[in-house]
């Protein structure tokens, strides 16, 4: 007998609470300024700004702004496609510290050809200084910036 | 102090890309093989464990799909999310406990049905920060490659030896889906996927099954001349956020202390004969053999390219092709043990390594290796 395959597609809608500190975190962010929260026990400067540091077990509540420049920590050339990927491969994702932050954010570096690996690897390293790219309509998403460019 | 436990049987699917028969024909052919083995009944039988998840699956509950055909009705069964290794541990415990004399441990993937693993595990991250960057399971192991570079001056060459070496393996394991006679210089040549990483530096998904059977001291004895003790278990968790981790120094170093504590070993090197590791990216063999404590960090490669891994090696990692050679994903934990089982039982058949008493499984789960474990068996 021939194998017989059913297909068949599942999408549901969700949606998720922001939270307090998201919230005001996006709100800022929003106005192209970037927060963390400062752990009173290891004084690192957690980047997005949250509720808690993990490790230390204990509530944070002091802001700190950090710069929309910084480092890249690590990163990688995509080029192969999935379902919700943020832009058309192939793109650069990486890990980036913020002047004034202890942890890193991933996002998007681009404003330059991408298309070729070779000069793609020229452009960027480990530790490579970025500067954002904001849009000009920010919404208080994490795509408020567009990318991050080298500097 | 918890009562000795044994793995007294096992049993595995072929890995292939797609399997005809359903989810549940499957786990009951591995089950019942196993229980066979062993000469258990189902009715004898105390509990039954398993691993799959239901974003890999496409059906919710995707334990209760599938516990009555891995022997588990009228049991007092759960199931552990999508590491079959997990489900190891929480059947280990039961038995330990002393609570059940036997358990049964069932982990299966059909990768042939669900959506590429980049997309799911995708969904892995959360959806305000991580989730609108695209991060994924192979971007973010893709990162932690470039990181490994940068810091030890790991080279691609050397990725590339790990995938030369487990597919080769694979040829002598009739399981394996995939395997192959490589050169460095093929794999050097094959497209990038995300870079440093390449397509053969990345396990392929499968389709597999996989069940464990466990049992107590005395039972144990009673089911089979080969006992294969389980001396020691440890798994850790790290950070959730990948930006917020040193994606080079995660928890697999306090998983395996707390596993060589357990089983009293104070030199893996010398004292372990055989490793069965989850490398689901080629380079992570390397960082997982620093991380064990098989060598000191940056120094993976060596090990390698001193043939210390190697099949005929003091040390050898994943002699049956390793996650490489297939990844049954939330079986692929539990594979790793079936195999470590085999090996120490002296069962492994053509990939069977010399002089096995004591054998390493690991496994991880989630972006980078969020979460390790290490189980140690012996003789």
């Amino acid at each position: 007998m021939e194998p017989r395959i059913l297909k068949d597609t599942i999408a549901l809608p969700y949606q998720w609470a922001l939270g307090p500190v998201n919230t005001r975190f996006f709100q800022e962010f929003k106005e192209r300024r970037i927060f963390g929260t400062r752990c009173p026990k290891c004084g690192r400067v957690l980047v997005p700004a949250r509720a808690f540091c993990a490790r230390c077990f204990v509530p944070l509540d002091e802001w700190v702004q950090v710069r929309d420049e910084g480092t890249i920590k690590t990163w990688t050339y995509v080029a192969y496609s999935y379902v919700g990927q943020p832009m058309q491969p192939p793109y650069v994702s990486a890990l980036i510290q913020l002047d004034g932050a202890d942890t890193a954010i991933p996002h998007l570096v681009a404003g330059f050809d991408l298309s070729n690996l070779e000069e793609v690897r020229a452009r960027i390293r480990v530790g490579t200084r970025v500067r954002a790219v904001w849009r000009e309509d920010t919404e208080g998403t994490i795509l408020d910036i567009r990318y991050f460019e080298p500097v | 102090m918890p009562g000795k436990v044994a793995v007294v049987s096992w049993a595995q699917t072929e890995y292939r890309e797609a399997h005809d028969a359903t989810i549940r024909e499957m786990v009951f052919r591995v089950a019942r093989e196993a229980l066979d083995r062993a000469g258990l009944t189902r009715e004898e039988l105390g509990t039954v464990i398993t691993a799959s998840s239901d974003y890999w699956q496409g059906i919710s509950c995707s334990n209760e799909y599938y516990l009555d055909a891995a022997g588990g009705y009228l049991k007092s069964g759960a199931k552990a999310e999508e590491d079959g290794a997990l489900a190891f541990m929480y059947a280990f415990m039961r038995v330990a406990s002393g609570h059940f004399d036997t358990a049964l441990v069932v982990a299966v993937t059909k990768g042939s049905e669900i959506p590429p693993l980049a997309t799911l595990t995708h969904l892995y991250s959360e959806p305000f920060f991580q989730r609108p960057m695209g991060i994924d399971d192979v971007n973010a192991a893709a990162m932690q490659a470039r990181l490994y570079m940068e810091r030890y001056g790991a080279t691609p060459e050397q990725f590339a030896r790990v995938v030369v070496k487990n597919l080769g393996n694979a040829r002598r394991n009739p399981l394996a889906f995939r395997k192959a006679t490589l050169t460095v210089e093929e794999v050097l040549r094959s497209p990038v996927v995300a870079d440093p990483l390449r397509e053969p530096d990345v396990a392929p998904g499968a389709d597999g099954a996989c069940a464990v059977l466990l049992a107590g001291e005395e039972t144990a004895k009673r089911l089979t001349d080969r006992p294969v003790w389980v001396r020691g278990v440890g798994w850790s968790v790290s950070s959730y956020y990948l930006g917020d981790r040193d994606l080079l120094d995660g928890s697999l170093p306090d998983a395996a202390r707390r596993a060589y504590r357990m089983a009293g070993i104070t030199d893996p090197r010398a004292e372990i004969r055989v490793a069965e590791l989850c490398e689901a990216y080629s380079f992570q063999e390397l960082l997982w053999c620093e991380q064990l404590g098989f060598c000191g960090p940056g120094e993976g490669a060596r090990l390698l390219e001193e043939g210390v891994t190697a099949p005929d090696g003091d040390l050898p990692v994943n002699p049956s092709g390793g996650v490489l050679a297939g990844n049954p994903y939330c079986a692929r934990g539990l594979v790793r043990i079936a195999e470590a089982a085999a090996q120490v039982a002296g069962r492994a058949g053509e990939h069977q390594v010399e002089g096995v008493r004591t054998a390493l499984a690991h496994s991880y789960h989630g972006l980078a290796g969020q979460l390790h474990s290490v189980v140690i068996l012996g003789r």
